[in-house]
């Protein structure tokens, strides 16, 4: 069997249902068995403007969408004049009869156009929205995917809507598949053909992330809405009754985070999310978190600023912010999952980290991490393997059996232990934004005030033991020795094979845990390493900025892209080449 | 039995002389010791200001944040750990200025939290620039032509938001002051306590005496704390007339507190619950819905 590598692209209005349907095309194709990545690309519009969405399917684990597609899904006119140009040689425009395929633009053009009666079988069975099903469904017949993965996930995901609903989209996708074989068969080129596989769910970052927190214990969420980070607290919010978690959505940001001061102290797992205007607000409020020694999480979803920027997409744009907003200095740990399954780890380890250090972790990820779809192995997501630690916490036993509790005192880690509010008798203590005592009471002390920023940093000393060296990939030797961090980690990936497809050993250093930054395990995997290309989506070069003044290493080459879009491997690919 | 004493701690207040501070310090610890909650069953969440360090002078449980938070802070302490009292206590500056948006928002949410607001009407710590209560055309160096702006009716504005308790004190009133907090401590909901101080230092119009010869209590007048009408209308007095209504303004005990209608909160409270509420086996129903 020959290697299955297909893209395919559904382009409509919004309102056409162009992000559900790309979302169900992708789960059907990871029923069937498929390694599949999908990727929004939408306008924050409710109704009109031009979205579309591209969904890769392969028989090896792909991170990241091509320039080109193969088949063209084109629910309006719009979508066939935006993406007939990346259609590869012998692409297929798959559309109903009432879309406009004007002939002069097709003439001269490999492309083969398949235009049925689609609106009209929708309408038959129920109404025209459906015309998307039937358009899924053709797709499907002539790729020759089964139908049977089309016709279970419209049976899972319409249930809410009624039994009717099911039942006509049902016999849309069935008269529409149909035609593929009566009237189009051998149309297209590509087979996609369902195999066996192992149980994969379809997943993008926020959801795992969302999953790996409440799976980690997260009793506590509050937060307002941002994109691209809204769909983090609507999970939470979901799940909040039946997984014993109060979810709040706050009045504002600055609500937000001080409720999530205000949680952690009061000993739940508290976690936030936002993007890069909401974290803005929020702080000050972080730095309440730092100076009480309070434990809360917060997931950075970002996208491109400043202020309002490109809202609906995406960025890296907001390293330097999660690693230094504050006013004054405290402890923090920043991490920045590149897949679902890493998010899902982030989730837990970030909960962890902010216990057992008592400190403010920041979970960085972007609009493109945040929506795209990615099938990941069922096992990567095991809750027998989640793993709970709190840290040093004293018990009713131990406040029992000490004089005075001092909830500041100095210890050689830093971390001093923690008796919840409310507790006990011997729990009363103050907590204070101010500089304070071991007892929690304010100072301007100086002595003490130095003693306590140290006592406060040195907790970096025990976080520093949970940070994982940059992931590698690729050859030990090599020519090019790419650098990638957070969501530019899956077409770094493919430009990487493709480098050495095409006869230049290259390899590839990941960065997933950035702060504290693993010197020595940077050092030591760098040593040796020919040609360093930085690859990250800023103008500024944040991460080579924070590589150098933690190691000292530069790199040789920059490899930018601040255009709102996310990387290819194409443009990586293009940029290599360029002195 | 709690007392007063029990609430005692070896740090004097850097308050002024004859700050009305100390009235609300007394009338406070006089509460708790009334009421009979020890200092590890009240929570103090605190802002910044002059008033706000009401907890660096006493022992009890606190978190002195950060100006204009506390009401959140409150907040998600309260829906984190629901069986201790949690009360507020900060400046009109830092609740209804900095804080305002959460002011608004804490009295429509209901959320079963005492808001004690140390009204002086002037910003004392920051050394007398004018606040969100100043009277209109009130001079200082940040209104060197006189407060161009109103100010703030922070009694009409809860009501209006929906608050359950609405009520105004006096720190000269130590008593009747500790009264209205023991009763706003036994409120379900949220409960406003707006307490009129005087700054001796910063806002001298407004002396003891001033406020001495304004104030009365609406409940020797005959008020009827249960008609939200005559209750605005005793709010909308103050600022703007003459006459300062004191005591019990607006309560209505028929609305459920916001965390009473969470769900997760009908037991247990959520610090008391484990982290993970279900056995593991059941986590893999949150794997079905992604396949």
């Amino acid at each position: 069997m020959s290697t299955t590598d297909v893209s395919f692209c559904i382009g409509g209005e919004a309102g056409q249902g162009v992000q559900s349907s790309g979302a169900g095309f992708a789960q059907a194709m990871t029923r069937g068995g498929l390694h599949v990545f999908g990727t929004p690309s939408y306008y924050s519009r409710i109704r009109g403007g031009h979205n579309f969405f591209i969904i890769r399917v392969s028989d090896e684990p792909v991170y990241a969408v091509k320039d080109k597609i193969n088949v063209l899904l084109a629910l309006d006119d719009t979508s066939v004049l935006e993406h007939i140009d990346d259609l590869v040689t012998e692409g297929v425009i798959v559309a109903d009869e009432g879309v406009e395929v004007p002939e002069g633009l097709v003439e001269g053009r490999a492309v083969r156009v398949v235009q049925a009666p689609l609106a009209d079988i929708a309408e038959e069975h129920g109404s025209s929205v459906m015309m998307n099903t039937a358009t899924l469904a053709l797709t499907a017949g002539l790729v020759g995917f089964d139908l049977q993965h089309i016709l279970s996930v419209i049976a899972d995901n319409f249930a809410a809507l009624g039994e009717d609903i099911v039942k006509a989209n049902e016999q849309v996708a069935k008269d529409a598949y149909a035609l593929a074989g009566e009237d189009f068969s051998d149309i297209s080129t590509w087979r996609v053909e369902a195999r066996q596989a192992p149980e994969r769910l379809i997943i993008d970052v926020n959801h795992a992330f969302g999953m790996g927190c409440l799976m980690g214990g997260c009793k506590f969420v509050s937060g307002y809405p941002m994109t691209p980070a809204s769909s983090v607290l609507e999970y939470m919010a979901q799940h909040a009754d039946a997984w014993g978690m109060v979810v709040k959505h706050a009045e504002d940001e600055l609500a937000a985070v001080n409720m999530c001061v205000g949680a952690g102290h009061a000993g739940v797992r508290a976690m936030t999310c936002t993007s890069g205007g909401g974290f803005d607000l929020m702080t000050e409020g972080l730095s309440l978190a730092g100076m009480t020694e309070t434990p809360v999480v917060v997931y950075l979803a970002q996208r491109p600023g400043p202020a309002t920027g490109l809202a609906t997409r995406t960025a890296q744009g907001d390293l330097n912010l999660a690693l230094y907003a504050s006013h004054g200095e405290y402890p923090r740990v920043v991490l920045a999952p590149h897949t679902p399954e890493e998010a899902f780890r982030c989730g837990q380890r970030a909960l962890n980290i902010a216990e057992k250090y008592q400190c403010v972790v920041i979970v960085l990820s972007d609009n493109y991490n945040a929506n795209s779809l990615w099938s990941v192995d069922a096992g990567e997501f095991d809750p027998q393997q989640v793993e709970i630690d709190r840290g040093k916490m004293l018990d009713e036993e131990a406040l029992e059996a000490i004089d005075v509790y001092h909830r500041y005192a100095f210890t050689p880690d830093g971390v001093s232990p923690r008796a919840l509010p409310g507790s006990h008798p011997q729990a009363v203590y103050l907590a204070t934004g101010n500089e304070h005592r071991e007892n929690g009471h304010i100072t301007e002390d100086p002595e003490i005030s130095a003693a306590m920023l140290d006592k406060r940093m040195r907790k970096l000393d025990g976080a520093r033991t949970e940070i994982q060296a940059p992931f590698t990939y690729g050859p030990s030797e090599a020519e090019i020795t790419f650098l990638s961090w957070g969501s530019s980690y899956g077409p770094v990936h493919e430009a990487m094979k493709r480098c050495n497809a095409g006869g230049t050993p290259a390899n590839m250093v990941h960065f997933v845990d950035l702060w504290p930054f693993p010197v020595e395990e940077t050092k030591e995997i760098l040593d040796g390493a020919r040609e360093l290309i930085d690859v990250e989506g800023n103008g500024t070069a944040q991460f080579a900025s924070l590589l150098y003044g933690q190691t000292g290493i530069e790199v040789d080459k920059k490899i930018l892209k601040y255009d709102g879009r996310p990387f290819t491997p194409e443009y990586i690919m293009e940029k290599i080449k360029e002195a | 039995m709690v007392t007063v004493q029990d609430y005692a701690i070896d740090i004097p207040p850097t308050w002024c002389p004859g700050c009305g501070d100390f009235g609300i310090w007394n009338a406070l610890k006089r509460a708790f010791a009334e009421a009979d909650i020890a200092p590890h069953e009240v929570m103090m969440v605190t802002g910044i200001g002059c008033g706000s360090k009401m907890n660096d002078y006493m022992h009890v449980t606190g978190l002195h944040g950060l100006h204009g938070r506390p009401v959140p802070i409150a907040t998600g302490f309260k829906l984190a750990n629901q069986d201790m009292k949690v009360i507020c206590v900060h400046g009109d500056g830092d609740g209804y200025g900095e804080g305002g948006n959460h002011f608004l928002h804490a009295a429509r949410r209901n959320i079963g939290i005492v808001d004690l607001i140390e009204n002086n009407h002037v910003y004392g710590l920051t050394k007398g620039q004018y606040s969100p209560t100043s009277p209109s055309g009130f001079e200082t160096k940040t209104s060197p032509q006189g407060a161009l702006e109103k100010p703030v009716s922070p009694l009409a504005l809860a009501i209006s938001q929906g608050a359950t308790f609405v009520a105004r004190g006096f720190s000269m009133d130590i008593s009747r002051l500790a009264s209205l907090i023991v009763e706003a401590l036994g409120h379900r909901g949220y409960a406003l306590i707006d307490v009129m101080q005087p700054c001796v230092t910063f806002m001298r119009a407004m002396s003891y005496e001033w406020y001495r010869e304004r104030r009365y209590y609406v409940e020797d007048e005959d008020h009827d704390p249960g008609d939200r009408m005559a209750a605005m209308e005793r709010a909308l007095e103050f600022p703007g007339g003459d006459r300062i209504p004191m005591g019990i303004i607006y309560r209505t005990e028929s609305e459920a507190s916001y965390e009473g209608k969470l769900p997760t909160l009908q037991e247990k409270a959520l610090v008391k619950q484990p982290l993970q509420t279900r056995p593991l086996e059941d986590y893999d129903e949150l794997l079905r819905e992604f396949i």
